[in-house]
């Protein structure tokens, strides 16, 4: 019989926007939703994640000092690509977690864009604010990105718990290093792609894949990552991590009620400027 | 650092700028020192002595003039402990008048010249008004500057205006007067007051007291500001004169505390300080005698000018 | 000719206004009560190291005590309802306004600030706290957009000594509007106007349990972060507590907001109205001797005019008047404790050994009591400890600079990012540099100005969250 043999996809890091095995040339199999073999994952070491947050500060400036309209351009385009590839992702949500509601999880993904797309050029607007101050000064108060955001994604909801996160988190501005689902990793790297053929500009968002707790407390400690999502930190961890993210003060930020404009402030500063009004 | 003043051109590069909520906030806080005991009594008989008593009214005559000028140089005509005040200021036609009623004392004659209040009118005609207020006798002159030339952007213009003024003050003192209720900000009242001393003022001097605003604690505070800088610049140290308004001796103690944290005690002298009033020497008084008796006076214990 | 030195007589703020008693209680569930550790500690005036009065070292049992019945109170609190929850709110700001002055004077005896800034800033600007958040109690359903709000629960705020009364607003107020009951630990050194804060609270007939005042030392700090029962933290004081209190409360969700440390810079342009960025300076320095958090310790001066600044600034030193905090006349007071005129002394040697230039202004110490001279150095580098480490005293550290983007670069290489100024009188300047300083507040032409509707809070390790405004709500509700 001559069928034809598929060509098999090997899942590689997306770092400061390239596809790259782990330097630690190390990997780990995957299982489906039934439990046989999927594919295996890079599995990333310390140094591929010390080497995306460079890659994220290097960027983070321009980033943030993108405007506002701009980025929502940038968030859009993502949801283009992933509609346009919206049959792939569906066929890798269904082989990491199985068929059922993995076409409701792609599309709510790529609506998820669209959503925060709109919230770019909002935010201030909604979450701002001209202080009436008692005195004969201006005083205003904007929100502006964090920095560098490190996520910890779900382990469940592999493509869609993962974009409601990176998403507001790109919304306020901010360069993401996010270690994926260990159990469900390929949705994101197959994410990565959409990002990669969109207008996201390089080490603005480093996916890892690999053992969480290997990367997370990397993550957690690391003084030049700004905030921790913690939405995928396993509860019997989550005491370390968290201590480990105070050795530089990092916000913590837990997922609140999804899609609003306080998943995005969640990742954002408050910055107020006073100046006097004379003449 | 000494330099050249005898040019505009010291002003721009003196320059700077003022912030308006920031000389204000300062000026606040300045008015917030408390005076007790001692210290207020010394700091009134000091306001006494930069007095410059004034009347400047046209139903001014020699028969009133001559009345002030009893009360400069015996302001409390019992207390002998009561110094003369620094100064009679007076239209220029009563200037005979004055000299004559102050002759023989330390009093010195000052009078308003250059078409005061407004000082429009040509510029020989005030120059001429200063001369011969000099000639009859005046040591002293506060001519008033072209609001309208400054305002213009005309530093020049004003500058040399300011020069012919001293030119024909001779060897009396010259008080420019900038009028600040017209200069509309604290900038254009410190590039005034530079103007004014890079031409050649001895003094220079908040307002006619015709216009309101006059003098303010925040527009003495900018023009000590720029006397300093004008000090530290060319090593010429010009007096100040507030003037307008100034009723309480509260008010009077406030201009001391900031000519002292601002110019420090080398401006406070007469030579250098100067208030210019009226109404304000009889609650001096008042205040002196409270302060020394610890008990409350009525106005009718002090004399009407 | 010139005049003699004019010296201001003493213009002494009279302390009769203050009735202190010997001994406090701990302020719970409605009732000054005794503590179960049945243990006292002195507090003093630091301007005269005076014994002001004793009060109590709460124990964990105390604060067990504080906690549960600030449990308690949120049920009445919650039945009260938000608009009464706000007339109590301004009910408690007509008080403190009431009693203003001697608010001022316990503030000034117990913390050793001059009464001029407890007068005019700590008391005014605590009371105006009271009255703006009053009227966001009923109002919480417009705050946040498409969002159902409740309150946290139980909080348990813990404040500096820097301005006592003030953090305590700052902290209550806030709090008490969105439905929260409080248990509150002033400084160590400073507790008494937090106690008298209760006698208002008493005043007002606050319900009981609503507002709980423990006093004590660390360990009662510790203590009330770590009780179980406590739903929110907030903490107002230095870094290296506040990452502690983060580490003790990694992985139990309670809520937490830090207000930490700062070592701000002070940036002054070539083109400064240099008289007004001269008071800012002196103001953002030295008022309360230094101990603020966002303090402009760092000045940073265009290379052009650095010289000039200067020779302003050592004059304008010389007229500021240290001495008796309750004088009328004193801009800088006491040191708050003799702990931190140790660490004050110590970094100044540091800084003397690590090759900076000193200048202290030549005045006379009180004999009793702890104080420290307004002091520069100049001839800072970068790599200083003075120029890194937050000193917490009347210690400004020059530097000069020469371009925009090296002035920015300098301000921004600290751990910490609270708040930042700058003075130019050019305003595309002023908007280019507020976009790049990574500080929560930053101040232009101004410094050191602080109001309830302005919300303040730090970036990096300066903490998070953020306190005065609308957005100093947040940390209090609960969305969904």
């Amino acid at each position: 019989m001559d069928t034809r043999l598929e060509v098999n996809k090997t899942y590689k890091l997306y770092v400061g926007g390239r596809f790259s095995r782990s330097e630690s040339g190390r990997s780990y199999a995957v299982s489906g939703p039934t439990g046989g073999f999927l594919a295996n994952a890079a599995r990333a070491s310390r140094k591929d994640l010390r080497d995306a947050v460079v890659a994220a500060r290097k960027v983070a400036g321009s980033w943030a000092g993108l405007s506002a309209y701009n980025r929502g351009q940038v968030l859009y385009r993502v949801a283009e690509m992933m509609e346009a590839r919206r049959d792939e992702l569906i066929d890798e949500v269904s082989a990491a977690e199985g068929g059922e509601g993995a076409s409701q999880q792609v599309e709510e993904a790529v609506d998820c864009w669209v959503y925060y797309a709109g919230w770019t050029d909002k935010i201030s607007q909604v979450t701002g604010a001209l202080n009436p101050v008692a005195g004969p000064y201006f005083n205003l108060t904007a929100p502006e990105p964090i920095g560098i955001i490190g996520i910890v994604a779900p382990e469940t909801g592999s493509l869609l718990g993962l974009v409601e996160r990176l998403a507001p988190a790109l919304c306020g501005g901010n360069a993401v290093v996010l270690a994926c689902s260990q159990a469900h990793p390929h949705p994101a790297i197959a994410l990565a792609e959409c990002l990669h053929t969109s207008d996201v500009p390089a080490g603005v968002v480093n996916l890892l894949t690999g053992f969480k707790d290997e990367l997370v407390p990397v993550l957690a400690s690391h003084g030049d990552v700004d905030a921790l999502d913690v939405s995928g930190v396993a509860p019997d961890t989550a005491a370390d991590v968290e201590a480990a993210a105070a050795s530089n003060v990092k916000r913590i930020v837990r997922p609140g009620p999804r899609l609003g404009p306080y998943e995005v402030t969640a990742f954002m500063e408050m910055k107020t400027v006073w100046h006097p009004k004379g003449a | 650092m000494t330099a050249s003043t005898n040019d505009v051109e010291v002003v721009h590069r003196i320059g700077g700028s003022v912030d308006e909520v920031g000389a204000e906030a300062r000026a606040a806080m300045l008015a917030s020192r408390s005076l007790k005991a001692e210290a207020k009594l010394w700091g009134l008989d000091l306001a006494v002595r930069c007095c410059d008593l004034t009347t400047l009214e046209g139903a001014d005559s020699p028969a009133s003039v001559r009345q002030l000028a009893s009360k400069a140089m015996r302001p409390a005509p019992l207390d002998h402990s009561i110094p003369h005040v620094a100064a009679l200021c007076i239209y220029p036609r009563l200037v005979p008048a004055a000299v004559e009623a102050l002759k023989g004392s330390a009093v010195a004659v000052a009078s308003v010249a250059t078409a005061f209040p407004s000082g429009q009118s040509a510029l020989e005609l005030r120059v001429a008004e200063i001369e011969r207020a000099h000639a009859e006798g005046a040591s002293e002159i506060d001519s008033v500057i072209s609001r309208g030339a400054l305002l213009a952007g005309d530093d020049t213009g004003v500058y040399e205006e300011v020069v012919a003024a001293k030119k024909a003050c001779g060897d009396a003192h010259l008080k420019v007067i900038l009028e600040t209720g017209e200069l509309g900000s604290y900038d254009r009242v410190r590039r005034a007051s530079l103007i004014a001393m890079a031409a050649g003022a001895d003094f220079i001097k908040t307002s006619t007291g015709k216009i309101a605003p006059a003098a303010t604690l925040p527009v003495a505070l900018v023009m000590a500001e720029a006397i300093r800088d004008f000090a530290d610049f060319s090593g010429r140290r010009v007096g100040l004169k507030v003037a307008g308004g100034i009723r309480s001796a509260k008010d009077a103690l406030r201009y001391l505390v900031l000519v002292h944290e601002t110019l420090g005690t080398e401006w406070l002298t007469p030579e250098r300080f100067r208030i210019g009033a009226s109404s304000l020497l009889n609650d001096l008084l008042m205040q002196m005698d409270k302060q020394r008796s610890k008990t409350y006076s009525d106005s009718d214990r002090y004399t009407v000018a | 000719m010139t005049s003699p030195v004019w010296d201001y007589a003493p213009a002494p703020e009279s302390s009769d206004v203050v009735s202190l008693r010997d001994t406090y209680g701990l302020y719970i569930g409605g009732r000054f009560v005794e503590p179960a550790s049945g243990s006292y500690f002195k507090t003093i005036n630091p301007a005269t190291e005076e014994v002001l009065a004793a009060v109590p070292e709460a124990s964990t049992e105390d604060v067990d005590a504080g906690v549960v019945a600030a449990q308690e109170g949120l049920e009445r609190w919650t039945s009260a309802g938000a608009p009464a929850r706000g007339k109590y709110l301004f009910r408690i700001a007509r008080i403190m306004q009431e009693r203003s002055r001697e608010l001022a004077v316990l503030e000034t005896m117990n913390g050793g600030k001059p009464i001029r800034e407890s007068r005019d800033v700590d008391i005014p600007l605590a009371a105006a706290h009271f009255f703006y958040y009053a009227g966001w109690a009923d109002k919480l359903e417009y705050a946040f957009a498409a969002r159902r709000v409740e309150p946290v629960g139980v909080c348990a705020q813990i404040i500096p000594w820097n301005f006592p009364l003030l953090m305590l607003a700052w902290k209550i107020a806030p709090a008490l509007a969105a439905g929260n009951t409080v248990v509150l630990k002033p400084a160590e050194t400073t507790p008494l106007t937090a106690l008298l804060f209760a006698e208002i609270c008493e005043q007002a007939a606050l319900p009981a349990g609503v507002v709980n005042i423990v006093t004590g030392g660390p360990e009662t700090g510790t203590a009330l972060v770590a009780h179980p029962r406590v739903d929110k933290v907030a903490f107002t004081g230095s870094t290296e507590v506040g990452k502690g209190i983060q580490r003790a409360l990694a992985g139990t969700g309670t809520r937490l907001t830090l207000e930490l440390g700062g070592k701000a810079a002070n940036i002054v342009f070539e083109d400064a109205s240099l008289d007004q960025a001269i008071e800012g300076v002196v103001n953002g320095i030295f008022f309360n001797q230094g101990h603020v958090c966002c303090a402009g310790s760092r000045l940073l001066v265009q290379e052009p005019v650095a010289e000039r600044l200067l020779s302003k600034l050592k004059r304008r030193l010389e007229t500021l008047r240290l001495g008796d905090p309750l004088d009328k006349n004193t801009d800088i007071g006491a040191i708050n404790s003799r702990a931190q005129l140790e660490r004050i002394q110590n970094l100044v040697g540091i800084g003397v050994e690590e090759g900076a230039e000193l200048y202290q202004v030549d005045c006379e110490l009180p004999a009793r009591g702890f104080w420290f001279p307004p002091t520069v150095f100049t001839g800072v580098s970068q790599s200083h400890r003075i120029a890194r480490e937050e000193i917490f005293g009347p210690v400004l550290s020059v530097m000069s600079f020469r371009t925009e983007s090296e002035a920015v670069a300098r301000a921004n290489n600290t751990p910490y990012g609270l708040s930042a100024g700058v003075w130019t009188e050019k305003g595309s300047r002023i908007l280019w540099m507020a976009d790049r300083l990574r500080a929560g507040v930053v101040w232009a032409n101004t410094f050191n100005r602080f109001d309830p509707a302005s919300p303040f809070g730090g970036y990096k390790e300066s903490g998070f969250g953020r306190e005065g405004g609308r957005h100093g709500l947040e940390p209090y509700v609960r969305l969904s």
